[in-house]
């Protein structure tokens, strides 16, 4: 591999001394190795090197952008990126003032996954399938893993030059059971920041994934209608992160003046106990990082603070065009993208509530655990849960065919009535906006109690 | 990347690299305004080598490293799928138009501009919406060579056109969009911007819906929301020999109304999804999937076929830059007799279902699909009435096909991947709050 880093610095110096307001570069190293399986055999084993980079330019409003694999000639890289940020410049340019950072942040893992000997990999991934193989009436495993090490180098022509590594990690486990027509399935997912060892002593996880899907076999499906339905950490998270989260993106929010309406600071949204926060500041997890694309500090960002909006999440410019402060949120996937504004660790702050508590009252509810797909259209969401149980007289009860719930965003959050005391976080996530895809984020919560959710049914 | 595959048969049996370049321009427009212009430059090469039997795999983006990338193929090898397949040796390929000079020749300002027409368009019919539009340019090159000898290449052109609006009333939201592409420059944005017209036209007002079952008529956009998907799954040979697909054991057998007729289509001159050949060098052929509601064939890949005892339909595909695993090219549901306004004056009361959200979710290989209807419209007497919303609607694949009240007439193209007229079904379960 070439020392991308040599090559940075001549970018660092490229992107200085032409007339644009803006401009920044990323260059980027990426190694990858995945391992799938589908059934009881290995269906694929992959390695992937990957060096490429990319131009940033702004010109009174408007962006050009160059994304390359070929390193050379990197100043006319620059001159199109520039040309382009002319053709569509329109008015004036406004980005949040940041303070231009030199710093090196490198991984603070003990070993580089992607260098693991693939043997090692693969002889867990061979326990957890025969875990699941041998379970009785389990049609078949469907198993995903790969892990990733990168390095990143920003430049902009404010002088800023910060080089940062990251290893990421992902596992996803489906267990399929059939019995004449009927099959069910059930899944598990698990992330980190490039240690092996938080993927390594899953057996007994596994164990119960592959019985709960032979469970589902027999397991009753519920009446469609309202219920009282308490989430899990797992699918609150994901219910937090889709249908609020991405609400709170203010790309979406800067020039659209009805849903600024909506979103206007300090209106209601939940009860006080409800705070919902966004941080990449929180080390260790895997929307974590020191500076976001633009080169911008992490931030913890309060969007929901005793029930009421108080903040959103930003890239520079929209921080400027909304005249809030830069939150350090502008993401992209790889150099093939520009950043925008994205998500990190998104979660529900704990309550003082136990689960007993939560589900003490409730006469007949649903219980919904972990996640299984979902959509939302800003206002709107349809969820499916991977596990659900009636609650009946304040106990859990029966397990049911996996549900869907849907509604209002806004009347299910104010809808919220109990928090729990037991936040968890889930690594096992990827979020997806404007085609960049599976991007790593993590999303929380305790466990929460929801008034009138409508649950699908048949 | 002759001398990777030279590098590579010294250490295995048998070895395929496989090179894709693009140069993509997008010219973006957010909140109405242009906003972004880029230029996307792309090349990577894949190396699969068949090593004692067992294949093995690596691609780069850094071609000047061919050492490591055969390090890293053998390395995967070790652990490999054993493989089924031989290489093709050379072939001849059908002559399939893909390439238009003239893409590359439309200027910026002249998709500045394109873009612009088909924000005024929508906007002068509502003035508050607020658009989001995009203009693309691509060239795609690929070559493909193989150990066996055989080789294919082809350059294909692709030129892009799409808006979405969206309308923010209080708290409620109304979402329109249409997108086309061809590998010929699309200059005419009114034929996009007057497809949004006529939804925002029939979305005006609003209808309510009652809990039973009705008849339906999804709209192209409708048919690639709800029912491609679980074909798209279950017409995978892969699925087939899982023996997870519900028609794998149903070949010859008449499974949909006898009025359906469906191909993969890779061959259709200057369409998007066309091709020379597969990811695999394998060349490109019409498979008819559904003959007049019998079964008629699955998709395949050269491994998958192999494991199947059958041959290859040219479906190789690489996504994401992985391993080839068959994948449709484009699906072709042939036009039948009937207007889309003779189907809306054949229904007492009905829906019409334009998008449908969330129809993924569940049970895709059993055909189930359950959705909150995104954008939808209620028939009264013959007539569409308004649109609806808090509205789900959920059936099952095989049902809705097996009995289909009419195909319309007026095939169009949705997403590049699928071509389909309207689809007229009797009855579909829907629930409204």
């Amino acid at each position: 591999m070439p020392h991308i880093e040599l090559i940075g610095r001549q970018l660092a110096e490229a992107v200085k001394g032409y007339s644009a307001d803006y401009i920044e570069a990323h260059l980027e190293e990426n190694q990858t190795s995945y391992i799938t399986y589908r059934g009881r055999e290995l269906e694929s084993i992959g390695r992937t090197t990957d060096i490429g980079g990319n131009v940033r330019a702004l010109v009174a409003g408007g962006w050009g952008f160059v994304s390359f694999n070929d390193l050379s000639e990197l100043p006319s890289k620059v001159e199109l990126a520039v040309m382009q940020a002319q053709f569509a410049s329109n008015e004036k340019s406004q980005l949040a003032e940041v303070e231009p950072v030199v710093d090196i942040v490198p991984t603070k893992i003990d070993k580089n996954p992607v260098a693991m000997p693939l043997a090692e990999k693969k002889q867990l991934l061979d326990e957890y399938n025969d875990i699941i193989w041998h379970t009785p009436k389990l049609q078949t495993s469907i198993i995903s893993y790969g892990d990733s090490h990168k390095k990143v180098i920003f430049a902009n022509s404010s002088g800023s030059y910060i080089e940062q590594e990251r290893a990421d990690i992902t596992l996803r486990l489906k267990a399929v059971a059939t019995e004449g027509s009927e099959v069910q399935q059930v899944g598990l997912s698990i992330g980190s920041r490039g240690d092996f060892k938080a993927i390594a002593n899953l057996h007994r996880q596994v164990e119960l994934m592959s019985q709960h899907a032979v469970e589902l076999l027999s397991a009753p499906q519920v009446k469609g209608g309202e219920y009282t339905v308490v989430l899990d950490p797992v699918l609150a998270g994901v219910f937090i992160h889709e249908a609020f989260g991405h609400l709170s993106e203010s790309d979406y929010v800067y020039e659209n003046e009805g849903l600024r309406q909506i979103m206007t600071l300090g209106k209601k949204f939940g009860s006080s106990q409800l705070n919902i926060v966004d941080s990449a500041a929180i080390p260790g997890l895997r929307g974590s990082y020191k500076y976001d694309d633009e080169g911008v500090p992490a931030t913890k960002t309060y969007l929901i603070r005793e029930g009421r909006l108080v903040g959103r999440l930003h890239s520079r410019e929209t921080a400027a065009k909304m005249k809030e402060k830069p939150t350090g949120n502008a993401r992209a996937i790889n150099y093939g993208y520009p950043p925008i504004v994205r998500m990190t660790n998104t979660y529900i702050e704990p309550g003082v509530a136990s689960f007993e508590d939560i589900i003490g009252d409730i006469k007949a509810g649903i219980y919904a655990k972990n996640w299984y797909g979902g959509t939302t259209s800003m206002e709107m969401f349809t969820f499916s849960a991977g596990e659900a149980y009636m609650i009946r007289n304040g106990k859990l009860a029966e397990a049911l065919r996996p549900v869907v719930l849907t509604g209002n965003v806004f009347v299910t959050l104010k809808n919220i009535d109990a928090i729990g005391n037991d936040l968890e976080m889930n690594q096992g996530g990827g979020c997806g906006k404007g085609g960049q895809v599976p991007l790593p984020v993590s999303n929380g919560s305790p466990h929460i109690r929801i008034r009138h959710c409508l649950i699908g049914g048949r | 990347m002759e001398s990777i595959l030279d590098q590579a048969k010294k250490v295995a049996e048998e070895a395929e690299v496989f090179m894709i370049s693009s140069e993509e321009t997008p010219v973006q427009f957010e909140a109405n305004r242009l906003k972004h212009i880029q230029s996307k430059q792309s090349c990577g090469v894949a190396l699969r080598i068949i090593k004692q039997g067992k294949i093995g795999y690596a691609a780069t983006t850094e071609l000047s490293d061919s050492q490591s990338l055969v390090n890293m193929a053998v390395e995967t090898a070790q652990f490999g799928m054993p493989a089924k397949f031989e290489l093709p040796s050379p072939a001849s390929y059908p002559q399939i138009e893909a390439y238009d000079p003239n893409v590359e020749s439309v200027s910026i300002e002249q998709m500045i501009g394109l873009g612009e027409e088909m924000i005024t368009t929508v906007r002068g019919h509502t003035p508050d919406i607020i658009c989001e539009a995009g203009v693309t340019r691509a060239v795609i090159f690929v070559r493909i060579i193989n150990s066996r000898g055989g080789q294919a290449n082809y350059r294909k052109s692709v030129f892009g056109l799409g808006i979405v609006g969206s309308l923010i009333r209080d708290t409620d939201m109304l979402f329109v969009g249409e997108s086309q592409s061809s590998c010929h420059p699309l200059l005419e944005p009114k034929t996009v911007a007057e497809v949004v017209l006529q939804q925002l036209e029939l979305a005006k007002n609003r209808a309510s819906v009652p809990n039973q079952t009705l008849p339906v008529i999804f709209t192209p956009n409708g048919v690639a929301s709800a029912l491609v998907p679980p074909l798209m799954t279950a017409f995978n040979g892969k699925t087939v020999l899982e023996g997870a697909s519900p028609i794998g054991n149903r070949l010859g057998q008449p499974v949909f109304d006898e009025k359906l007729w469906l191909w993969d289509d890779p061959t259709i001159a200057y369409r998007p999804e066309s091709r020379p050949c597969d990811d695999e060098g394998i060349p490109s052929q019409r498979t008819p999937l559904i003959k007049g509601g019998t079964v008629a064939n699955f998709l395949y890949d050269l491994q998958t076929a192999a494991l199947a005892h059958t041959q290859s339909t040219g479906n190789g595909s690489r996504n994401r830059g992985g391993l080839p695993t068959p994948s449709p090219s484009a699906f072709i549901i042939i036009p039948g007799k009937t207007s889309f306004d003779e189907m809306v004056q054949d229904m007492k009361e009905g829906l019409v279902i334009e998008q449908l959200m969330g129809a993924e979710q569940g049970n895709i290989l059993g055909g189930d699909f359950s959705g909150n209807v995104l954008l939808g419209y209620k028939v009264e007497s013959g007539k569409i009435v308004g649109r609806v919303k808090n509205t789900m609607v959920s059936g099952n694949v095989y049902q809705v096909l097996k009995q289909i009240t009419a195909i319309g007439s007026d095939a169009k193209w949705v997403g590049g991947f699928l071509q389909t007229p309207h689809l007229y079904c009797p009855s579909l379960s829907v629930a409204s709050k």
